[in-house]
Order: structure tokens, then sequence, then C-alpha cells
């Protein structure tokens, strides 16, 4: 009966009025965008849509993904804001939504759902027996479920024990956090391959799954990290989050920085060694004309900035340098998206207008609402679990 | 034991918390020259002691910036500068290659200096006494207890004040730590002639080994079965097909694609008559010409035709070209010269094919007409 015996003091704060305006204000101008973008140029809004999924998935997976890891391996450090990860993996709920718009406009978007051009293509004839509609609808839809079954699931559990404080339920979190692995990486795999690599269907890359979970964790532990330094500063924690922990923010950050570019010059080298037509056509699309500038834009903003923002050892603890640098990786992860999707769009070269500005808004309003919305319903704080207190107590 | 000095006043706790409590309160005092033992690393000690951040980061990354410009470098140089070489149809310069070497040198020259910089400059390695070991206080801090030492050497130090503030802040068993002046290096071993003598001593050894095994060793038996492999030699006879040549000749009658039988062995008369140029004198013919007249023809023709030889009159100087008898002979007389050799000039056969013969001699005749030009050409 130790859980009982532990005490934490608590209290729950409400957010602040301006936090809920600012969501439903960016989220109200997201949506006259989309709605316009959808009326003006329903392809290029289907193609910017898109980007918006994959953002959302990448925050709400990645967040999943990393309570499922504090819970398999027994973690303690982040205990205490394991509730944050629990609300943003909530904005699972709201992706069959965003994908809608999408999954309606996949004909102007993928040319593998065009029949003739199937018939008459020897490579993609022999690929359909896995890119064709009824399939690729079935395992989308398999893939929404899994995710957002798992997140009732082990969320469920866990705020169940805020009431009952139950160890058991930490035990049973860790069992389906044990399913849930393998089912992440096979879900997140196939769902990059399916929403952004069968948009050139003759090319191919092992490692775009693993591409696309480097980009997916970064994006969700910045957004983790950003909202805990800002719940922490103006108290909506209990006292005794301190340094220490931002520093294994900051620390984890770091390494999936150098994680995503040891994987993305992994993928970008073996193709230019081996030089085969059927695999460069892909980067050189991306290397000719203005697109070369997102590219080369690219390797600094994803890597080179946030790497030497982060490389000292205070500035891994320092608030102020963690909150710019998360925001920074977001929008890297943004950038990172739009490289990876609209060179299909626009081969000739970039397209850059209001669209592209006005779906991102769209993104961060929906992640504004969801969290607000979740917030509502739950303690900030995991008070039921047995490990609460040494992580509040965590030091370097 | 006159000549004791003391080293320090020492304090044993008994729990985490009171160690990290002492550290504490022994920061505030504002003593410098302190220590804190535990027998292992107790989280938040660093802040209770008040450490600034470890300098050990800027040796990482000097060092590990050295090994990737190291790396760099050395690549730059072997494959744009000293020996450029095509592989696999890259540049001679393929940075995408040249990036997992650098990342490794740079991993590896970062954690070896890390950890020799760590041991040398901050734990004054192989400086290997200190007056606090073999002394009951480390025998317990390395095993079950915490201890705090405050070092003689320290500013503020003054040996009654010190144990009565050790023993305010809960601190047991306060000892003072003596040691004998010849007990400790004082200076750091590492500059020692003796010490640096066996580093030169190791260098040439290590060097001059390597030297002789990669250069005189390995062509000594039994290191030289790299050069007896299990395999056939074109030259070797063969251990197949008893009795030849490793190296199978063709089936009797068997001949090339473009082989056309020469019909005029001896008789250059005929050939003279039966034989014209098939080729056109256009530009492309005549560059092929000109390239196998100055490979094969030049060396004693001269490269003008004129029989001025480059060969140092080794062999005897060969006739110019430019005679009224070469110049009347027809294009197939030319052609048996070449298929058959005159006087002293072998045959050509095998090195020109059949077009590669023509060509040359469209190119000798364009030389001919320069020097004896017809009067058609003037105009």
């Amino acid at each position: 009966m130790s859980s009982t015996s532990i005490k934490i003091d608590y209290i729950k704060k409400d957010l602040p009025d301006i936090v809920i305006k600012l969501g439903y204000g960016l989220f109200a101008l997201g949506l006259i965008v989309a709605a316009l973008a959808y009326f003006t140029d329903p392809t290029r809004a289907a193609y910017n849509n898109l980007i918006v999924l994959m953002f959302l998935t990448s925050i709400g997976l990645g967040a999943l993904f990393m309570i499922g890891i504090e819970y398999l391996m027994g973690a303690v450090w982040s205990v205490p804001f394991r509730r944050v990860m629990e609300v943003l993996a909530g904005v699972l709920i709201v992706l069959p939504i965003v994908a809608i718009p999408v999954y309606f406009n996949m004909h102007d978007m993928y040319h593998w759902t065009h029949h003739d051009v199937v018939m008459n293509d020897a490579i993609l004839k022999s690929k359909e027996p896995y890119l064709n509609m009824t399939f690729f609808t079935v395992r989308i839809a398999v893939f929404f479920l899994l995710w957002i079954a798992f997140y009732f699931m082990i969320t469920g559990n866990s705020r169940k024990q805020d009431k009952t404080g139950d160890q058991k339920l930490t035990t049973r979190n860790i069992r389906l956090s044990a399913i849930f692995m393998p089912v992440f990486a096979i879900t997140l795999t196939f769902a990059s391959i399916d929403w952004m690599m069968s948009l050139e269907p003759h090319w191919f890359s092992t490692m775009y799954g693993v591409y696309y979970f480097s980009g997916t964790i970064l994006a969700a532990i910045a957004a983790g990290t950003f909202i805990i330094i800002k719940l922490n500063e103006n108290g909506y924690f209990v006292k005794g989050i301190n340094n220490d922990h931002y520093y294994a923010l900051g620390a984890l950050l770091f390494a999936f920085i150098n994680f995503w570019a040891y994987i993305a010059f992994s993928q970008y080298m073996l193709y230019w060694y081996a030089n085969l037509p059927e695999e460069t056509f892909w980067f050189i699309a991306r290397w000719e004309g203005s697109w070369a500038y997102v590219s080369g834009i690219l390797i600094f903003v994803h890597f080179v900035v946030p790497y030497f923002g982060l490389l000292s050892q205070p500035s891994k603890s320092n608030a102020s340098r963690l909150k710019f640098m998360s925001l920074w990786i977001l929008f890297a992860h943004i950038v990172d998206l739009f490289w990876l999707v609209m060179p299909t769009y626009s081969k000739e070269g970039v397209k850059f207008g209001w669209m592209e500005i006005g779906f991102p808004v769209l993104a961060i309003g929906i992640i504004i609402i969801v969290f607000s919305m979740l917030y509502k319903k739950m303690n900030m704080m995991p008070i039921g679990d047995p490990k609460l207190k040494r992580g509040i107590n965590f030091r370097l | 034991m006159s000549d004791k000095i003391l080293h320090s006043i020492t304090a044993i706790f008994d729990t985490p918390d009171e160690i990290i409590h002492a550290a504490k309160k022994t920061a505030e005092k504002g003593y410098k020259n302190y220590d804190v033992n535990t027998p292992y690393p107790v989280h938040g000690m660093d802040q209770a002691m008040k450490l600034p951040p470890s300098k050990l980061g800027y040796f990482a990354l000097v060092f590990g910036l050295t090994g990737t410009l190291t790396a760099l470098a050395l690549m730059y140089w072997m494959s744009v500068i000293d020996y450029p070489q095509v592989i696999g149809g890259k540049p001679f310069f393929p940075f995408p290659a040249y990036v997992p070497v650098m990342f490794e040198v740079t991993v590896l020259s970062a954690s070896i200096a890390t950890v020799l910089s760590m041991l040398i400059v901050f734990f004054k390695f192989p400086n290997n006494n200190h007056a606090l070991h073999d002394t009951d206080y480390m025998r317990k801090v390395s095993y079950d207890k915490y201890g705090v030492s405050i070092e003689a050497k320290d500013p503020l130090f003054d040996e009654e004040a010190v144990k009565k503030f050790l023993a305010d802040i809960g601190g047991k068993e306060i000892t003072p730590i003596y040691y004998d002046n010849e007990e400790i290096n004082h200076k750091n071993v590492i500059l020692e002639p003796k010490f640096i003598g066996l580093l030169v001593v190791a260098f040439i050894v290590v060097s001059g080994a390597t030297y002789v095994m990669m250069n005189k060793v390995l062509f000594l038996p039994p290191y030289t079965w790299m050069m007896s492999q299990e395999k056939v030699i074109a030259q070797d006879d063969d251990s197949f097909f008893k009795g030849t040549q490793a190296m199978l000749k063709p089936v009797a009658g068997t001949v090339s694609r473009e082989h056309l039988p020469y019909l005029y062995m001896g008789k250059p008369e005929e050939a003279a008559k039966a034989m014209i140029n098939p080729l056109l004198p256009s530009e492309k013919n005549l560059a092929l010409g000109k390239k196998k007249y100055n490979t094969y023809c030049s060396p004693c023709h001269g490269y003008f035709g004129e029989g001025d030889s480059r060969l140092r009159g080794q062999f005897p100087n060969p006739p110019s070209l430019h005679s009224e008898k070469v110049r009347n002979w027809t294009d197939g007389r030319i052609y048996h010269v070449i298929m058959e050799g005159q006087n002293v000039m072998p045959s050509y056969a095998s090195q020109m094919n059949r077009e590669e013969r023509w060509a040359t001699i469209l190119y000798l005749r364009a030389l001919q007409r320069s020097l004896n030009a017809k009067e058609t050409d003037l105009q």
C-alpha cells in the first residue's frame, strides 16, 4: 500500500483563457484558409492537407510511443510529465477527420490510383496487389483503429490510476506497451509508405519508414518539451521539476537530431553510391531547380542549427534555449514533410504561398484545441503513479 | 615520522542525504580545496558542491574536430592530389563517400582523446599516489560510508575551525590525514625523461617492426602463401588438359569475326593492281589515320614521312615517303607493304586492322600532297 503513503500536493490549475482563445483563433484561421484552398485549387490543398495529416500523426503517434517506451523501460524521470505526452497522443483521435479530404482527392495525387496507367505500366502492375484502393482503404482504417484503440487503453489505465492508485494498472500498461511496440513499428512504417512514399510509386526505399520515424519522435519530443517547460514555468506541476529533467529532455532531443541526420544521410548515400536510375530519380527531383534550395535548407534547419544549438551541456538544461529549439524542430519537421511530399506536386520548382502557411497554422490550432479540451478532463500529473515521487526527485 | 605534513581533515557521514547536506554546507562556507568521497556516484552532488560544468567537453570538441579535419585532409590528399583514380564512376572528390569515414574518425579520436585527457590532465595519470590512499578514511568511503575531506592548502583552512565546522554539520570520526613529503609525486610524471624516453622507444620499436613486417617478412616463406594461389596463370602448364598451356589455343580453323583472308602474300604487283582504298578521305578517317600513323609509322618514318627516325640510328633510317617511287605507288601497293613488311620493316598486320591500315594510307597521301601538291590544290 505504498501508493497511499506517497503524498503529492498537486492542485490542478485551469489553463489561461488566452491559450484556448489562441487555439480557436489559429484553428478558425487555418480552417478558413483550408476551405478557400479546397475551393480554389483542390489538388494543391490536398497535398498540403497530407502534410498536416503526417505532422499530426507524428505528434500523436510519437507521443504514444514515448509513453510506451517509458513503461517498457521503467523510466522514472519522465513520469511527472507523462500526462503531457498522453494529452498530445490525443491528437490521434482527430486523425481520421483530417485524412478524409486527402482520401477523397487521392485520384489527383497518387497516379497508382489510375487504373489505365497501372495496366500500361509493368512496374505498377506488379505492385498492384499492394497498391490498390481497396487494400489501401482497409490498411489505413486498420491503422487508425489500432492507434486510437491503444491510445484509449493505455491512457485510460493511466487516468484510472489517479483515482485508485492501483499498481496493477502500471503492470497492465507495461504489457499493453509491449504489444504496442511491434504494432507501432509496423503501422508507422506502412503508414509512411502508403501516404507519402506511394506518391512516387516507382520509387522505393527500405529506409523510408525509419526516416519518417526519426522525424516523428523528434517532433513529438519537441512538442512535449515546449509544453512541459511552459507548464512548469507557470506552476502547473508541483515543485521539484528542474534543470535535471530539462537536461534529460534536451539530451533526448539532441540524440534524435543525430539519429535523423544519420538515417537521412544513410538513405541518400546508399542511393548516391549505387547510382541506379530507378532509385536516384527521387533525389534528382529534389536536387534540381529551386528544390535544391529546399534540400540545402533542410540540412541546416533540421540538423546543423539544432545540433550546434543543443551541443553543449548547459544548453540542454537551459529553459529558454530548449523552448526555442523545440519550436525550431517542429518547424524543421514541417520543412521535412514539405520536402518529402511537395516535389510530387510541383516538379518544375518550389511553389510556396498562403496555402503552405495556412495549413500548418491549422495543424497547430488542432493541437492546441485537443490539448485544452483534454486538459479539462484530467490532472496534469499522474498522481496515482507509484513512480511519481521518485520521478520528481530525479537528479542527474 | 617527524616530517609528516598535514594534508586534510576528514569526516565520515552515514547516509547519502547527510553527505549532500554536508557538501552544500561546505560549499556555502566558502571552502575551495575540498573533496567528497562516496562509494558510488550520488545524484545531485555536482550542484551541492557548486561545481562548474566539466571542461572535458571542450577536449572532446577540439579532438573530435581535429579527427574530422584529419580524415578529410588525408582522403583529399590521397584521392585528389597524390593518386587521383576514378572509383565506381565517382568524381575524384566524392564527398558523400568521405562522410562515414570522417564520422568514424571523429568518434574514434574524440573518445580516445577524451579518455586520455581525462586521465592525464584531470586525474594526473600516471601519478598514482595521493595522501588519502591507504587510510582508514578511504577504506570506509569506498565501502559503505560517505566522507568529506577539507585540504590544508585551502586559504580558509584553520585546523580547529575546520574540526568544529565538520562536527557542526554532523560529521563523525573527524581525523587529520598526514603524509610524507617523499611519498607524493609533486611533478607530473608524464614529463619525466624516463617516461618520454619510453614513449620514444615504443614508437621506434612499433614503427620499425611494422616496416620490417610489411616490407621484408611478408616476402619470406611461409608468408608467401598469397603469391602461390590455386589459380591458373596463362603461360603455366594446364593441369586439366595435359600437355597444353593454361591459356588454350582456339580450335583449328577458327577465324575472328572481322577477319578477311589476305590473298596477295608475296605478290606485290597483283596487290597493287587489285586493291583500291575503300575509305573516303573524310575528317574522321583522316583523324584515325593520323593517330595510327603517329603510333606505328612515325617512330621510323618521322611525323611527316621524311624518313627522320627518332630511334637515334638504332635501325637503318628508312627512305623518305615523299620519293617519286612511293608517290606513284597505288594504295594497294602501300597496303601490301603494311601487310608484309619490306626489307627491315616488319609486318604491321597484327597491330592495325583493315580499316586502320586504309585510313593510315589516306593520311600518308595527305602528307605527300602537303609537299608535292597537285596543280588543282593550288587554285
